[in-house]
């Protein structure tokens, strides 16, 4: 063996070990700073780690692009939703006046918000984009509540992670670790293009997260659960959508 | 005994495969993402509801999309998502392995930026004449990247990988989000798309030149070359 060679082969042995000691350190680091997604596992973990921990170093604190008035979309399109539940229907004749936002888990006080309620609270408008998974996309203007004026309204404990949301549609519920629920344009929405928010579009409310794929922003909220872990929802996996083998994290 | 030389480092080699095996992933599961809307817009939004710049006339995954054929493909976005985002990583990662290496050692300079003499039409011609006359290879071939092969790889390097990331990032809404002009300056999102699938266009086309290339100039040989390592040398210079 030459001397190039044994150097060549010392400096390989310790770059993998700085390798493999590196990834440990930042396994760690990663999980410390809230950047392993509950879908971690699984043979497509790896890359749903990294899409989730780098954006999240990256884009925590940014907002999604808004648009000019003129960029409205003048035929926006929305998917189609499952027939209405009897509850649903019920609501519905009534103009929504009995629909109700329950919230509970890791709160300081749970409580119980009718639409009124959320409306009395700050408000925000926003002209974002709609962006499905699928490829296709629109803008319109939303008009809400930011889901932080709620949280702050029941008082997140401080060990919370998660806030969770459930729909009235069979089987849709989905998570957001609390930078998303906190961020400003994360809206509570009930209101479309300067109006009510039409049912098939989410009315009367709809979680809107627009920096994250459309399928995030699930119609027909009814109950938030803020915890501290997503494992006792479903397969623990954060979301349904992880379920079918749909990301948690839909920021990409 | 034919004499053998070194042909290929091992980074080159190495990388070189991964690129191959992340590439087939991000194939295969980017067609299964455009089955689910196989209409292509320009500008900011696009939507069954607009007019597409153009469509492909096959079937899609989703029962939303008017294809003019009468049945629905199986959504297979999920996994398709998750391996075009895993092989995404794998190919950007090796690319910066192979990046950096390359400025470092002077592969770029070397093999890869066309040879001084080389730089003008006339010695570009005289490749292309070579092949169109499927002229036997001279010895150099074996051995160095001609003027041609250069500049191939040069705009695949620098040009189209590039372009393929750029526009794959402008389709994420957090990235977007964390940084606007990355799509703005793309001219939309649906623009970015459909550049991303115009980008992918030309990657496939390079790589089908690439591998009817090798294949005329000596399967065997060149695969040797960037599995081992080592060419054997022609006769004429051993």
């Amino acid at each position: 063996m030459t001397n190039i060679s044994r150097r060549k082969l010392i400096t390989t042995g310790l770059a993998a070990t700085a390798g493999i000691g590196g990834l440990a350190v930042a396994a760690r680091m990663a999980r410390r700073y809230g950047l392993v997604p509950p879908d971690h596992c699984g043979v497509y973990g790896p890359g749903e780690t990294m899409n989730y921990g780098v954006q999240r170093l990256l884009t925590r604190h940014s907002l999604a692009r808004e648009f000019p008035r003129s960029m409205i979309s003048k035929a926006p399109f929305a998917n189609a939703v499952a027939p209405p539940n009897d509850l649903f229907k019920r609501l519905e004749t009534n103009g929504f006046a009995d629909w109700r936002l329950s919230v509970d888990g890791m709160v300081a006080r749970p409580g119980s918000f009718s639409l009124s309620d959320l409306k009395s609270m700050p408000m925000r408008s926003q002209i974002t984009e709609v962006v499905c998974e699928e490829g296709w996309s629109y803008v319109a203007e939303w008009i809400g509540t930011p889901l932080s004026e709620v949280l702050n309204e029941v008082g997140v404990l401080p060990r919370a992670r998660y806030v969770a949301y459930v729909s009235t549609e069979k089987y849709m519920w989905d998570s957001l670790d609390l930078d998303e629920a906190h961020h400003p344009q994360t809206l509570l929405t009930w209101g479309m293009n300067d109006g009510d928010l039409p049912v098939g579009f989410g009315g009367p409310l709809r979680m809107r997260v627009p920096r994250q794929l459309g399928y995030k922003s699930v119609k027909y909220i009814t109950h938030l659960t803020v915890t501290d872990s997503m494992k006792g929802f479903g397969k623990g996996l954060g979301s349904v959508n992880p379920e079918f083998g749909y990301a948690w994290y839909a920021g990409i | 005994m034919n004499k053998e030389t070194r042909r290929h480092s091992a980074v080159v080699r190495v990388t070189h495969w991964i690129t191959v095996i992340a590439f087939f992933a991000l194939l295969i599961t980017g067609i299964e993402i455009v089955i689910s809307h196989p209409r292509f817009y320009w500008g900011e939004t696009g939507n069954v509801n607009m007019q597409p710049l153009f469509s492909l006339h096959i079937p899609s995954s989703r029962d939303t999309v008017p294809t003019g054929y009468g049945y629905v493909m199986p959504d297979q976005n999920g996994w398709s998502r998750a391996l075009h985002f895993q092989a995404a990583w794998v190919l950007v990662l090796t690319g910066l392995v192979y990046g950096i290496s390359s400025l470092v050692n002077g592969h770029f300079r070397k093999d890869i930026v066309p040879a001084r003499g080389e730089r003008t039409g006339r010695a570009y011609w005289e490749v292309i004449a070579k092949y169109l006359r499927r002229a036997p290879l001279d010895e150099a071939e074996a051995l160095r990247y001609n003027a041609v092969q250069r500049a191939a790889y040069l705009v695949v390097i620098f040009v189209l990988f590039p372009l393929v990331i750029w526009t794959g990032l402008a389709l994420s809404p957090a990235f977007d989000a964390a940084f606007p002009l990355a799509v703005n300056a793309l001219g939309g999102r649906q623009s970015a798309r459909t550049l991303h699938f115009f980008v992918s266009g030309f990657l496939v086309i390079f790589l089908v030149v690439h591998v009817t290339m090798v294949y005329f100039s000596g399967f065997r040989s060149r695969m040797r070359a960037m599995i081992t390592g080592r060419a054997v040398l022609p006769p004429e210079v051993q």
